[in-house]
């Protein structure tokens, strides 16, 4: 009988302590990541938003092309009309 | 049920009941994790998916941007020579003739004279368009680029020295006209004379032309002298 009561003075006073601070840890751990994992979800669609603009870049890529393509007619233009410095 | 029964039974439900909420909420905690990683992940994916292209294209730009600075860089120097085009360059941007151009490492080495002394600055400022243009927006409200005391008079440097230090040895300018002392028959076809022309003297008068174009006086000059003679 005493036993048992010790049994129950066991469970109560160090195994209910114990459990519960483990998993209250293991819950704390759990709830810190949720705000970072949030934060990096929304870091990477802004990314993901920002990077739109990079379609843009064949756009930049064809004028680009063609200004200097204007630029050497130009240049053929000028080494035909101008005499050269020797 | 003996009573330390009871309390074993009670303990043990507790312990139940702490690992059920503690466990509970910690796969609501990890499911909304789970939730902003899959965002992320989309959003990531995104990322890579969308700058893919960019090193291929970046490339390409800078290609045709290399090709455009050579092809401008030989222009200027073929046409300017080395030392005026670096010192055009120099003149426009004060200390960019350190660099020298990236076509031409020995334009490094070259001393540039100083154009920005003898050009003025709206030369110097449509130049400056030609080459990477921001327009110069500093450049009107800046210091002049052109010494205006002396300015006038380096620009003569620019000129061989005779026509600048002795222009009185320099031949005359040609006078032309019905009156000229010499004359010159208009020809009949492109290039071809009827005779070279000749100095007009004293004992021979020039040819009026109202003779020698059936009297027809198509000059103005010739025009006003039949005036005069008129009256």
């Amino acid at each position: 009988m005493t036993l048992e009561w010790i049994g129950d003075a066991i469970l109560l006073l160090v195994v209910l302590p114990v459990v519960v601070y483990l998993l209250r840890g293991v819950l704390n751990a759990a709830s810190s990541i949720v705000p970072s994992a949030h934060q990096i979800a929304v870091a990477a669609t802004a990314g993901s938003k920002d990077l739109d603009a990079t379609a843009l870049l064949l756009t930049t890529q064809d004028q680009v092309q063609k200004t200097i393509e204007v630029a050497a007619d130009y240049g053929g233009s000028l080494d035909v009309i101008l005499d050269d410095a020797d | 049920m003996p009573a330390a029964g009871v309390v074993m039974i009670i303990a043990v439900l507790l312990i139940v009941l702490a690992v059920v909420y503690y466990l509970v909420s910690t796969i609501v905690a990890l499911q909304r994790i789970t939730n902003s990683l899959d965002e992320a992940i989309t959003g990531v994916v995104g990322i890579i998916e969308k700058s893919a292209p960019v090193d291929d294209v970046v490339s390409s730009i800078n290609t045709n941007l290399d090709a455009g600075v050579s092809l401008l860089e030989g222009l200027l120097v073929k046409k300017a020579g080395m030392e005026d085009a670096v010192g055009l360059v120099e003149g426009l941007y004060p200390g960019a003739a350190g660099e020298g151009f990236r076509d031409f490492p020995e334009s490094k080495h070259t001393n540039a004279p100083r154009i920005s002394e003898v050009y003025t600055k709206g030369t110097l400022t449509l130049a400056r368009l030609g080459r990477e243009a921001p327009i110069a927006a500093a450049s009107p409200n800046g210091p002049a680029l052109r010494d205006p005391a002396s300015g006038s008079l380096a620009a003569r440097a620019l000129y061989p020295e005779a026509r600048q230090g002795r222009p009185q040895n320099m031949p005359r300018s040609p006078i032309i006209g019905t009156d000229s002392p010499v004359q010159y028959v208009p020809s009949e076809s492109p290039g071809v004379r009827k005779h070279m022309p000749v100095a007009v003297t004293a004992s021979a008068p020039p040819p009026q032309p109202e003779e020698s174009e059936g009297g027809l006086a198509k000059s103005g000059l010739a025009f006003l002298r039949r005036f005069k003679k008129d009256d």
